[in-house]
């Protein structure tokens, strides 16, 4: 080592000190930012996970006036075969007084844009409330879903009519694959 | 601390918070004002990095665990998820597995430095016991850890480690069933596996504050081995023996730990299973032992200690003694601060102890290279060879032999033989436990051949080779065996075994009463102004 | 006379015991494969024709739990799909297997090859209105399909013999992807009741007969329908099985040592500033 005082002499010195410093601080600041990202991605979705992200459905087996409960995700998907009576209620209140105005036929909408049939309506099985799973029953004024927890009242095109819920049940996203099979997701 | 806190908080919340939490003086006094020897060298380094690897352990295992099963039936198969599906799952998995070993070869450069240098004498005594419980831990957590994948390795390793318990006399059973929770290793074991390999780490973080502790307490050796002498001490105009934490030190230290994680990160993207074994790719199988068990690299010299104990000492059976060897191979280094006698701190300045710690190192590395062998493998050539004899020419005779007892058969036949004192060759064939036929030759001419092998299979071939040779001529053959010393990885185990406890029970006590030592300088700085003068 | 029978005797159950030690496996030569080195990465048409291997002729007995059909169309898998735009046409088309340059990954669950794969698959599942076991083909998530239910049924239909499963064969074994070319291509044509003699297999004879033969396995791409071919075909598939993430390991590897050494520079400079004026 020559003697400090002479280095220190140097005007320039302390500029390229800071330099280095500053170039090793963001060097390293990088390469933690860049390890940081794997140990927060490992906590989404595995690849397994995702690819159980689409549910098939055969649909001749659902009888007319019938409904089913599939699993999508992980959560239920209500799979509903409605009657004339049912489909004809919902096209009939499309301009009723609705807290979420939604036609029955947008309603019926596959997920590629393509219009639905009448007579099978796919819901997502939540309650917009809370989450709850409303039940197919006569306790419905509208001759929809109810749901238990809170008392939310669906029509047959599973629209909110009353209760404290903000919003229609969600259509889930489906595709008809063939005559009788839909696949949701 | 050594000497009083410097720290003076500059800003009204820092001064608000000195006074309710003194957690930033904490932090200054420990980390940045603390006053380290200037004369270290990068062996002084490994502490720092033990800490990094501690902390991407935890970080990473408390991931894996986000994912891991810990089920007989579903662990494999969760650590395949793992490595298959989870977003960056393979990096994660082969870091904690990769960073247990980087973790092990740290912490041995690290005991290995304390050796050297003396760094468990006085004052430093609990610090060095401190080190050895974190070393004792991190094996046990190590141990823990290689189970839960439920591989071939992991299974039977647990199952030969928990034995090994078993040994112990009266007690090892209860204990053995206590440990797996059954009778062998199964879901229990698994379970209680995990939990406490979860838990152990952080009983290794709370050791590591209390190892840091006694460090500051009393404060860094020094590859001298002389004490610092306090600033008060030092004439005028002399710089101090001691520079600040940071950013000297601090420097330094991630300097040496990038290059570390260079070497970290070649095997954890090039060769993350170089470390491991492939039998740990099988799933654990109860029914089939893998043809050879061998633990993690790191625990090999331990594993060579447990089977070179191969003979039975008094009362102690070869595999409590080999028990015993092993346990004591890693308890000896808790009473090491005083089986040392000598004076003298860093082996720099002790030629004699020098030389035979340096032959310490290498046989600790032979006893790891013996931990992974074939323990009967033999390691210097030797000659088996046998002696034939049979008789050309000559008339056999034939004649019953009959023992009271299968314990008299042994002298039923030598008396037979020996009734037969005029034949040129007899020999005796067993046909049940107290029966045998007596062949006596008598007449003929005696003939011998010696034939030799490099093993013992080779001087078989080469005596069955000699018979069929000899054929026809001769009725049967006398063959005389001889079996030299045979020098195999055990013996070399015992060897190494024998200097390993001879390094700590004998010469360091001894040596420390009869060695001259070299000429310690009086200050740190001394050594170190030469060097400068040196290079100006 | 009596110690040297007693010796002999000894001598006899070492020779065994040495006997079995002399029935080592002879060492796999070095075969190469565009994997070996630090840098190399899989040649996903051996990949693909090895998959066909597997699925015709080593799936009616060995199982793969641990892969999917899915794994297949994974961004790392033998048949990712990608849409890429044709320089002549102007027009965007499929193309299996990343392109050189652009193109955009398709997700697996929008993959018409691996769709088509899996659905080729009959996989026995539970009915979801009967709840009774029955066939369907097979879908993405499945996972491969299991020759025999399970380790019994297995060996009753093997002479005893458990055929291994296959998803981390090459890790599972000394001498790796090396091993499982030799011990495909080694066989002697001699045997021994039902075992087949192999040198390069642990006591040289294996339950397991040649499962390759020539010409078995028809390939589209017109690769030689060899035993060779084959063999190194489907081990370079099993190696992609059991290290699916390879090359994705090794290019971020690269990236991440000259990081390392750049940072390294850095941190010396860093630190020889730090101690310029102190003698140490």
């Amino acid at each position: 080592m020559a003697d400090a005082k002479t280095i220190e002499a140097h005007g320039d010195d302390s500029t390229r000190r800071d330099f280095i410093f500053i170039a090793a601080g963001s060097v390293a600041a990088v390469g933690v930012g860049a390890t940081v990202w794997p140990f927060i991605d490992q906590m989404n979705p595995a690849a397994d996970t995702r690819a159980l992200s689409t549910t098939e459905v055969d649909l001749s087996a659902v009888e007319l006036g019938q409904q089913i409960k599939v699993m999508w995700q992980g959560k239920p998907v209500f799979v509903r075969h409605r009657t004339g009576e049912e489909i004809s209620a919902a096209q009939r209140d499309d301009f009723a007084n609705l807290k979420d105005p939604q036609s029955d036929a947008d309603r019926l909408l596959q997920e590629d844009g393509q219009p639905g049939r009448p007579e099978w309506m796919i819901l997502q099985a939540s309650c917009t409330h809370l989450g709850c799973v409303p039940t197919f029953v006569d306790g419905s004024q509208y001759g929809g879903w109810f749901c238990p927890c809170h008392g939310s009242d669906y029509d047959t095109s599973g629209r909110i009519r009353r209760g404290p819920a903000p919003r229609n049940l969600d259509v889930a996203p489906y595709l008809f694959t063939g005559p009788t099979a839909i696949r949701i997701g | 601390m050594s000497g009083p806190s410097t720290y003076e908080p500059k800003s009204g919340f820092t001064r608000w918070l000195d006074k309710r939490l003194p957690i930033i003086r904490l932090g200054y006094d420990s980390f940045v004002a603390y006053p380290t020897p200037r004369n270290l060298n990068y062996w002084w380094t490994f502490g720092a990095m033990l800490s990094m690897c501690l902390v991407v352990q935890i970080v990473t295992g408390v991931v894996l665990a986000m994912h891991y099963v810990p089920h007989i039936d579903m662990a494999f198969a969760s650590v395949q998820r793992l490595e298959r599906d989870v977003p960056y799952g393979w990096l994660i998995q082969n870091i904690h597995a990769v960073g247990a070993s980087m973790f092990f070869l740290a912490v041995y450069i690290h005991m290995f430095r304390g050796l050297y240098y003396g760094s468990y004498k006085a004052p430093r005594e609990l610090l060095w016991i401190l080190g050895c419980v974190i070393y004792v831990l991190m094996v046990a957590t190590g141990f823990l850890g290689y189970t839960l994948p439920w591989g071939q390795m992991s299974f039977w390793g647990a199952t030969v480690i928990t034995n090994l318990l078993g040994a112990l006399p009266i007690v090892g059973e209860s204990i053995k069933n206590w440990l797996s929770g059954g009778f062998s290793i199964d879901q229990p074991t698994i379970n209680r596996f995990f939990s406490l390999h979860y838990l152990l780490p952080f009983v290794i973080a709370g050791v590591v504050a209390l190892h840091v502790w006694a460090l500051h307490e009393a404060g860094q050796g020094n590859p001298t081995g002389v004490d610092v002498r306090k600033a008060s001490d030092i004439p005028a105009g002399e710089p101090g023996d001691t520079v600040p934490f940071t950013p000297h030190a601090t420097m330094k230290d991630l300097f040496a730990a990038v290059l570390f994680v260079i070497l970290f990160a070649t095997f954890v993207f090039f060769m993350p299973d170089a470390l491991g074994h492939a039998d740990n790719f099988i799933p654990a199988n109860p029914l089939q032992t893998p043809p050879e068990i061998v633990p993690e690299w790191y625990l090999l010299p331990f594993y060579a200690i447990l089977r070179a104990i191969d003979f039975n000492i008094g009362p102690i059976d070869s595999k409590l003694g080999g028990v015993l060897a092993m346990f004591a191979a890693i308890g000896v280094l808790f009473v090491l601060p005083w089986l040392d006698t000598s004076r003298i701190r860093s082996m720099r300045y002790r030629p004699i102890a020098r030389q035979f710690f340096l032959i310490f190192v290498v046989v600790c590395v032979i006893l790891g290279w013996c931990g992974g062998q074939n323990p009967g493998k033999i390691l210097v050539p030797a000659t088996f060879s046998a002696t034939l004899e049979w008789v050309e020419g000559g008339t056999v005779t034939q004649s019953p032999v009959r023992a009271e007892g299968e314990a008299q058969w042994a002298q039923a036949a030598a008396d037979a033989q020996a009734s037969q004192s005029g034949a040129a060759m007899t020999a005796v064939t067993r046909t049940s436990a107290t029966e045998g036929t007596l062949r006596a030759i008598n007449g003929g001419a005696v003939q011998t051949r010696t034939v030799t092998g490099g093993t013992v299979d080779e001087l078989e071939a080469a005596v069955t080779e000699a018979k069929a040779a000899v054929g026809q001529a001769a009725p049967f053959f006398n063959v005389t065996r001889n079996t030299p010393f045979t020098f195999t990885v055990t013996t070399l185990s015992q060897i190494a075994t024998f200097y390993y406890f001879f390094f700590f029970l004998v010469l360091l006590p001894l040596l420390g009463l009869r060695e001259t030592p070299g000429r310690v300088p009086d200050t740190i700085a001394k050594p170190v102004t030469k060097q400068a003068q040196g290079a100006a | 006379m009596l110690r040297a029978l007693t010796l002999a005797a000894a001598l006899t159950v070492a020779s065994v015991g040495a006997a079995f030690a002399a029935g080592d496996a002879e060492h796999p030569h070095d075969h190469a494969f565009s994997f070996d080195s630090p840098v190399g990465s899989y040649d996903m048409g051996a990949v693909q024709r090895g998959y066909q291997v597997y699925q015709q002729v080593c799936s009616t007995c060995h199982a793969m739990d641990h892969l999917a059909y899915r794994h297949l169309g994974e961004r790392n898998g033998p048949f990712a799909l990608y849409m890429v735009r044709n320089h002549e046409t102007g027009e965007v088309e499929p193309h299996v297997g990343a392109p050189a340059h652009g193109g955009s990954f398709v997700d697996v669950t929008e993959n018409q090859y691996v769709r088509a794969i899996a659905a080729g698959v009959t996989i026995n599942a539970v009915d979801p209105n009967t709840g009774q076991l029955t066939d369907r083909p097979g879908r993405i998530s499945d996972r491969f399909r299991r020759p025999f239910p399970n380790e019994i049924a297995a060996r009753a239909s093997n002479g005893g013999a458990y055929p291994v499963d296959l998803s981390v064969i090459t890790s599972a074994r000394h001498g790796g992807a090396d091993y499982i070319y030799a011990l495909l291509t080694g066989y002697t044509g001699q045997s021994r009741g039902t075992l087949y003699e192999n040198p390069y297999f642990p006591g040289h004879y294996i339950a397991m007969p040649p499962p390759l033969t020539e010409g078995a396995v028809a390939y589209s791409d017109g690769s030689p329908t060899t035993v060779e071919q084959y063999a190194a075909d489907v081990t370079h598939f099993l190696q992609w099985a059991a290290d699916p993430h390879m090359e994705q390991r090794k290019r971020t590897g690269i990236v991440v040592l000259a990081f390392l050494l750049v940072l390294a520079g850095l941190m010396y400079l860093s630190y020889k500033h730090v101690w310029r004026n102190e003698s140490h």
